[in-house]
């Protein structure tokens, strides 16, 4: 009976895609909706043939639903590399403009691309791994299957959907203009119901828990569900041109919505980047250091003062705007007070290792988990810094921002997501070991100097920017004009580029490393079954 | 009183009051007498339970 609801939904959605697709009034428009229209007419193929056939009706309950954490996993590398080559690949364009072939102008240029490598690294490469991560960790914290059978596996490919359709609309020109949250409206409207599906997916399965304690991990990966949801709404609230068309119109409009974009772009950096990941922090680096986390009472008193105060430093991105200045102090203010959680759960996570110290010398996985919570603890002294209006004066709409957003996102995000994923493979596909430790060694240096090249080369580009942009001489004209900042700035743009370089090496090495793991190592037998063992 | 003058008013007296009293409140029950004793059991979760889920509510009972 729901295979022909299925059905009729897939083939009314494939009609309306098509019809979309006739009328649409841009490219991004058109291509987007054959791709819907391809997607649901697949899916409707797929389902036909699948109707009427005798269903299983096994009880699945004794046992965990992890075919959608191997395919987030698969979907996390792969992401990955194309989000860290994509960025490579800009880093590159803005040292040599020729990059920015002729032939391919307005479709890959350093404009174009950009929101494509920050889309594709935070959403789809980050989005992933907390995806996957989070089935993972609220299973088994839970001690109970997913809830909503299928709906898990909906969430996961309505997400690639989500991606693809971001993706392609980025190449060719839909774009709201708005930093982190680019995707024209039927993609904002596509991410909510996907959103949803992931929430109503995590509380089920919290709902029927069968641990009484919801484990903290599960308090931080709620929170960031909950607020993503709740930014991503009111942050994209616009108004289409037209149905058969990518161009929306914001509703609130001048500091209002300023205001608006970085109250949701300063929590997308610390519900998706930092509590969706502390979630990952809590569950994995006691798994890999076989030690509880070093206090609970403390980890619970991080959570509460994290997302109590994140939640306001938003205003620190326009000091010097159209804000008045009251709103941007709370947010100066908030800001620093933002020091004392974000370093009470980086020594929760780095004391978890207290007497398993000797660890961090034989294991290369505990290692890259110490540096990911290190870069924390360095990029979340660095940010309530660069918050304070006077340094703000000076490090604002320089290289130094970008420089601090990617000791965080590679150093906090993407090591501790390495280590989460090297964790998860021999666990999910049944294996004794990885394949190389070793590898994993060459990930972890290749990984570690890439990012102190990039951020180092970050630090003095973007001070001397700051300082060549204000210096004046006796008459109190410019000295420079802008020309010759950019001049400068090239060995610095050079090394950064090959930091980069470095970083796509690590992840690249690490694919083959977790491929192998599944080819090559010895395999142990699955413990995750209905079927009690004899 | 036109809207904005009202929230903003309410915000920053009562609301954020509630706010703040609702965290120092979490902080003194977090270090209630005892607490270490209860967190331990928490703090163990990931231990448990790696392999598969725990048996249904009427096995548990038979084992227990």
């Amino acid at each position: 009976m729901t295979n022909y609801i299925k059905l009729i939904a897939l083939g009314v959605i494939t009609l309306f895609a098509l019809i979309a697709a006739n009328y649409a009034r841009d490219l991004a428009y058109l291509v987007n909706a054959l791709t819907i229209a391809l997607v649901s007419g697949g899916l409707f193929l797929w389902v036909l043939r699948h109707t009427d056939e005798p269903e299983a009706g096994v009880d699945l309950s004794g046992e965990y639903l992890d075919g959608v954490v191997r395919a987030g996993v698969v979907a996390t590398c792969l992401w990955g590399v194309v989000g860290f080559l994509a960025g490579t690949f800009i880093a590159f364009q803005l040292a040599f403009p020729q990059l920015n072939f002729d032939w391919a102008q307005g479709y890959a240029n350093f404009g174009r691309l950009r929101p494509l490598h920050t889309s594709a690294v935070i959403f789809a490469f980050g989005g992933n791994a907390l995806i996957a991560t989070s089935f993972y960790v609220v299973q088994r914290t839970s001690a109970a299957r997913l809830w909503g059978g299928n709906l898990a596996w909906f969430v996961f490919w309505g997400y690639q959907l989500f991606i693809v359709l971001a993706a392609t609309g980025y190449l060719l020109g839909a774009t709201q203009s708005k930093e982190y949250a680019e995707p024209e409206w039927y993609v904002d409207l596509w991410l909510t119901v996907v959103w949803l599906a992931y929430l109503a997916v995590f509380l089920g399965t919290l709902v029927k828990r069968r641990e009484p304690h919801i484990y903290v991990a599960n308090w931080f990966y709620l929170s960031f569900i909950i607020t993503v949801a709740m930014l991503h709404v009111v942050n994209n609230l616009s108004i289409p041109v037209s149905v058969f068309g990518s161009k929306s119109v914001q509703v609130f409009s001048g500091v209002q919505d300023a205001m608006t974009q970085w109250w949701y772009g300063h929590n997308a950096v610390g519900f998706f980047l930092t509590a969706g990941f502390l979630g990952m922090m809590y569950y994995f680096v006691p798994k890999q250091a076989e030690r509880p986390v070093f206090s609970y009472k403390l980890s619970i008193i991080h959570f509460w003062a994290l997302i109590f105060i994140y939640i306001w430093a938003g205003p620190h991105h326009l000091h010097y705007t159209a804000l008045p200045d009251w709103a941007s102090t709370l947010g100066m203010v908030f800001s620093i007070v933002l020091w004392m959680p974000s370093w009470g759960g980086m020594i929760n996570g780095l004391m978890t290792l207290s007497g398993a110290w000797d660890k961090l010398r034989t294991d290369p996985i505990i290692r890259m988990m110490v540096i990911s919570v290190g870069f924390y603890g360095m990029s979340t002294f660095e940010g309530p810094m660069m918050s304070i209006r006077a340094v703000n004066s000076l490090s604002h709409y320089t290289d130094w921002t970008i420089g601090h957003v990617h000791s965080g996102a590679l150093g906090w995000n993407g090591m501790i997501t390495f280590g989460a994923l090297y964790f998860l493979v021999p666990k999910l596909w049944n294996r004794a070991r990885l394949y190389s430790l070793s590898l994993v060694s060459w990930h972890f240096w290749l990984a570690t100097i890439g990012i102190i090249l990039y951020a180092a080369s970050m630090w003095v580009t973007g001070i001397m920017e700051g300082l060549m942009w204000r210096e004046v001489d006796a008459n109190g004209f410019l000295v420079n004009s802008f020309a010759d900042t950019v001049a400068a700035k090239l060995p610095m743009y050079v090394v950064r580029g090959l930091g980069g370089v470095m970083y796509l090496t690590g992840a690249l090495i690490m694919c083959y490393n977790l491929w192998m793991t599944v080819k090559r190592s010895p395999a142990v037998e699955a413990t995750n079954s209905a079927v009690p063992a004899e | 009183m036109e809207t904005y003058s009202l929230l903003r008013q309410f915000a920053d007296s009562w609301m954020l009051l509630v706010l703040f009293a609702f965290f120092v409140g979490i902080v003194i029950w977090v270090f209630r007498p005892g607490a270490s004793k209860i967190y331990e059991n928490p703090a163990n979760i990931p231990f448990r339970h790696e392999d598969k889920p725990a048996p249904k509510r009427d096995a548990d009972a038979k084992e227990a």
